[in-house]
């Protein structure tokens, strides 16, 4: 076997990243955490196609008139941008990769409970996301992610069926995820390592697993139904028949509502880790951050009927899913107030994971609230399918999902790869990303006020002025991912040597070495000590004699 | 613990129960209980006995950790959320429409729907 | 347990039980995901039916109430052969593994084959039948409510269909396992994937038991 080429002096410690390096050790690896880097370069690939489809109608969306796009295309172009962020981004982001790379390291535990289901997962979704692929270059899928009925079940011209087939299928991954993920947390705990000391990073994720295990399954089946109707003609959905389109979206909106949580639990189980690192305290509240996360993932599931108010579905229904709604408020509200209770008296330092935190906190208030405006039913009669709901849900996902995405990769990278990024231009980036982030979809909460419908790529002339500010955040936002592409690739052969634990955080994770030996723990950690053990010493040695190659540039 | 050895006589016993009820609830279908949903709830009990026998005895859940119950009985209250409120719309169309411009006279009478083709 | 470390016990456990237990739960939690997705059919089944019970019981009377019977018989029968297998794995009888789960086998593709025939039924009624029970274009039904009929149809399949790819998924892996069981890979201390198929394929027979009366009991009387 070739040996590994450093530049360092000293051999290079036996790790998972170097103990074995052909590409097969790769492609059928076992360890989770070659399985979780296999899902973040995938993942990013995903995210670059969504993120240039967006960038596309955005271009389009600069003048009143159609220069770019015809209707048509204009339709493909966002339908892309939805699937794949959506399917193929947003909802494996977390679990897959931050998750798979770490639940296994902080439970102690040697890998997952099922390693070759973990392996057949990426594979599944890979599967799922070359379908999805292939639907788009075949000539694309208009029918918006949504796949409403009768639209893509009868009058859709277009590969309707390929797009479905890979959302099914990426949605056995999503399971075969989710079910390790429960198993592990509960049979494989390290000794010592009660409920109650598990980081709230588990529970986010033992959450979002239950959410994925209980809705996942109904998309499925929703979408096999469309498949029937559209492949074989079964008019389960056909009005001409007596059947009914909004049982779809009943059947729809039941796994892509709490689809929300699946994206927002694991970013505030992120959220609530480097809060509590860079605070330098035991969280606020554990327990009702812990037991938030399962109250949201119950909560989650009856609100669904708040996506179909102008539907035909009856004012009784519609009155009870607003009810239901205002309640999911109450947990994120819950751990909002115990993350600023955490911060406050804190030793708060402003490192760049931590900045993507504050991010999340701030853009995800703002997400959220304007969610109340949604779920009350006079205003939504006159926000929905505007841009103001295009921004919410953007500030929900992006300002939420993926600033808590971003700010555990910058947390974890170290611990991933073994070497530091460039702290300086990682924040300045986060700065560019959050501001970029504004621009794009602040003016479109404007937009949707003033009536700008959403899906639209021509529209009255007086929007104009909101379109430029919006298509030009959305270019400083692709410069800011460009920037953090290039310095986390450029990190990864000249970083800093991270050490164990850079951050002077707590946790399991951080009592392994920087990357990870193959099985984790040299031998089965046993835990003695509550959860957030900041007031204590760490129990690694502190960076500074961490090791004679910390010094390595 | 959750591995029994479950004695071959249990196991006959709960397949002559199931079917003594298959053949049960095919004969009661065609009996007229007066009401067509009663016909339902009877054929609905049975399916759910026999569906507790194979779950409590074959699948072991009778030996089984608490936790498998909770699994087992938890994915039965989702599927009833899912189906009920969904319900909770269908069976509300037409009645909330007609309750509400008879208590608030100043809502408008809903649109005459259009005949039926 | 763990200062031995058996072939059958993966690397990653520590214990036979810490495996055994991991298995049960993970195919648990899988059967909740699969109570689901046959959950959105019932859903679609209730609000149809709801709507259209008239269209409803005269679907169900064109289906084969003593093909229906006799399917519902063999599948019961073969979750027993089903038990049986796990039992004989228990109590280390590997011979007699291997035979229940063959009966398994035999049962479950007899229940696919029975299913064969009444679909037939449907795909070709034959020259001068009076309707066409195919969703789809070629429906034909004379009747006031052959578009509700119709809707009940494209249930039947669906739901019909989709129990169908589990049966056959189902005597796949049975197949496989009764491979392995005639090596005698199955033994009173590793017996994980025969049980793991035995709630699978328990759990099929309880789709079934609810689709038997929804879809072949209703208006009978």
């Amino acid at each position: 076997m070739t040996s590994v080429t450093d530049t360092s002096a000293s051999p290079p410690e036996k790790n998972y990243l170097n103990e074995k390096i052909t590409v097969s050790s790769w492609l059928l690896s076992l360890d989770h955490k070659r399985i979780g880097l296999l899902y973040l370069i995938s993942l990013l690939v995903f995210f670059l196609i969504g993120g240039a489809a967006a960038l596309v109608f955005r271009l389009e969306l600069l003048t009143p008139e159609a220069n770019l796009l015809r209707s048509e295309t204009y339709n493909k172009f966002f339908t892309t941008h939805g699937i794949v962020m959506i399917f193929f981004f947003l909802i494996p982001s977390i679990p897959a990769v931050l998750g798979n790379f770490l639940l296994p390291i902080m439970l102690g535990a040697k890998d997952f409970a099922f390693p070759k289901i973990n392996l057949a997962s990426w594979y599944v979704f890979m599967a799922g996301g070359l379908l999805g692929i292939i639907a788009t270059i075949a000539g694309g899928v208009e029918t918006g992610w949504t796949f409403y009925t009768p639209y893509s079940t009868m009058y859709a011209n277009s590969n309707v069926i390929l797009a479905v087939s890979g959302a099914f299928i990426a949605g056995f991954s999503s399971i075969m995820t989710a079910l390790n993920f429960i198993v592990t947390i509960h049979k494989m705990r390290a000794p010592g390592l009660t409920w109650f000391r598990l980081p709230l990073f588990v529970w986010a994720m033992y959450a979002t697993a239950l959410v994925i295990l209980l809705g996942t399954p109904v998309v499925a089946i929703t979408l096999v139904m469309i498949f029937v109707e559209r492949a074989f003609g079964f008019g389960i959905f056909d009005p001409a028949l007596g059947g009914d389109p909004v049982l779809f979206q009943h059947l729809f909106w039941f796994y892509s509502h709490p689809a929300v949580y699946i994206m927002i639990l694991p970013a505030m189980g992120v959220v609530s880790e480097v809060i509590s690192c860079f605070s330098k305290r035991r969280l606020y509240g554990y327990k009702v951050i812990a037991f938030s996360s399962l109250a949201i993932a119950v909560i989650g599931f009856f609100v669904w009927g708040h996506h179909m108010f102008v539907s035909s579905q009856s004012t009784f229904a519609s009155l009870t899913f607003s009810f239901l709604t205002f309640f999911v408020a109450v947990p994120t509200a819950l751990k909002m107030l115990n993350w600023i209770m955490t911060l406050y008296k804190g030793s708060v330092s402003l490192a760049s994971p931590m900045l993507y935190a504050f991010g999340f906190l701030g853009l995800f208030v703002i997400g959220g609230l304007t969610g109340l405006f949604l779920s009350t039913l006079g205003t939504d009669i006159h926000f929905h399918d505007t841009y103001f709901v295009v921004a919410h849900f953007h500030y929900v996902m992006v300002g939420g999902g993926v600033m808590g995405f971003l700010a555990g990769l910058h947390f974890w990278w170290p611990k991933m790869t073994g070497r530091k990024y460039p702290e300086a231009i990682a924040v300045f980036t986060a700065i560019v990303i959050f501001v970029g982030f504004n621009l794009t979809f602040f003016p479109q909460f404007q937009l949707g006020v003033h009536g700008m419908p959403r899906r639209y790529h021509v529209y009255p002339e007086e929007f104009q002025l909101l379109h430029i500010f919006s298509t030009s955040g959305a270019m400083v936002l692709g410069f800011g991912y460009t920037i953090m592409a290039i310095y986390l690739l450029w990190s990864l052969k000249f970083g800093q040597k991270a050490g164990s634990n850079p951050w002077d955080a707590r946790g399991l994770e951080w009592e392994t070495s920087s990357p990870p030996p193959t099985h984790n723990f040299h031998q089965t950690p046993v835990v003695r000590q509550p959860v957030y053990p900041y007031e204590a010493p760490s129990v690694t040695a502190p960076p500074a004699n961490d090791s004679p190659e910390a010094s390595h540039g | 613990m959750d591995h029994p050895i479950v004695p071959v006589k249990t196991y006959l016993a709960v397949f002559f129960s199931l079917m003594v009820l298959t053949f049960l609830t095919v004969y009661v279908a065609f009996l007229d209980f007066g009401h067509g949903l009663l016909n339902d709830l009877v054929a609905m009990s049975i399916a759910t006995a026999k569906a507790l026998l194979v779950l409590v005895i074959f699948m072991h859940l009778k030996y089984s950790a608490r936790i498998l119950w909770l699994i087992a009985g938890s994915s039965i209250v989702w599927m009833v959320v899912m189906i009920g409120l969904t319900l909770a719309d269908y069976r509300s169309r037409e009645w909330i429409e007609s309750q509400m411009h008879r208590a608030v006279p100043w809502v408008a009478h809903p649109v005459e729907a259009p005949p039926a083709e | 347990m763990a200062d031995s470390h058996p072939p059958y016990l993966a690397h990653h456990f520590e214990d036979l039980e810490q495996q055994k237990q991991s298995a049960t739960l993970g195919i648990w939690l899988f059967l909740i995901t699969e109570v689901m997705f046959f959950g959105g059919l019932f859903l679609g089944y209730i609000v149809y039916r709801g709507m259209y019970p008239e269209a409803w019981h005269l679907g169900s009377g064109k289906l084969d109430i003593v093909l229906g019977t006799v399917n519902t018989v063999v599948l019961i029968v073969s979750s027993l052969t089903m038990a049986l297998a796990v039992r004989s794995a228990q109590i280390n009888r590997p011979k007699a593994c291997a035979n229940y789960l063959l009966a398994t086998i035999v049962l479950g593709t007899a229940f696919l084959g029975i299913k064969a025939v009444e679909y037939s039924a449907k795909f070709f009624p034959g020259e001068d039948a009076a309707y066409v029970l195919i969703p789809g274009a070629n429906f034909f039904l004379d009747s006031p409510f052959s578009n509700g009929v119709q809707l009940f149809f494209s249930f039947y399949f669906t739901m019909t269909g989709m129990h169908a790819i589990h049966m056959i998924i189902g005597i796949g892996i049975l197949a496989w396992l009764y491979v392995k069981a005639r090596q005698g890979t199955y033994h009173e201390h590793y017996y994980n994937p025969v049980e793991v198929t035995g709630l699978y394929w328990h759990f099929v027979d309880i789709v079934w038991i609810f689709l038997f009366p929804l879809l072949y009991l209703i208006g009978r009387h």
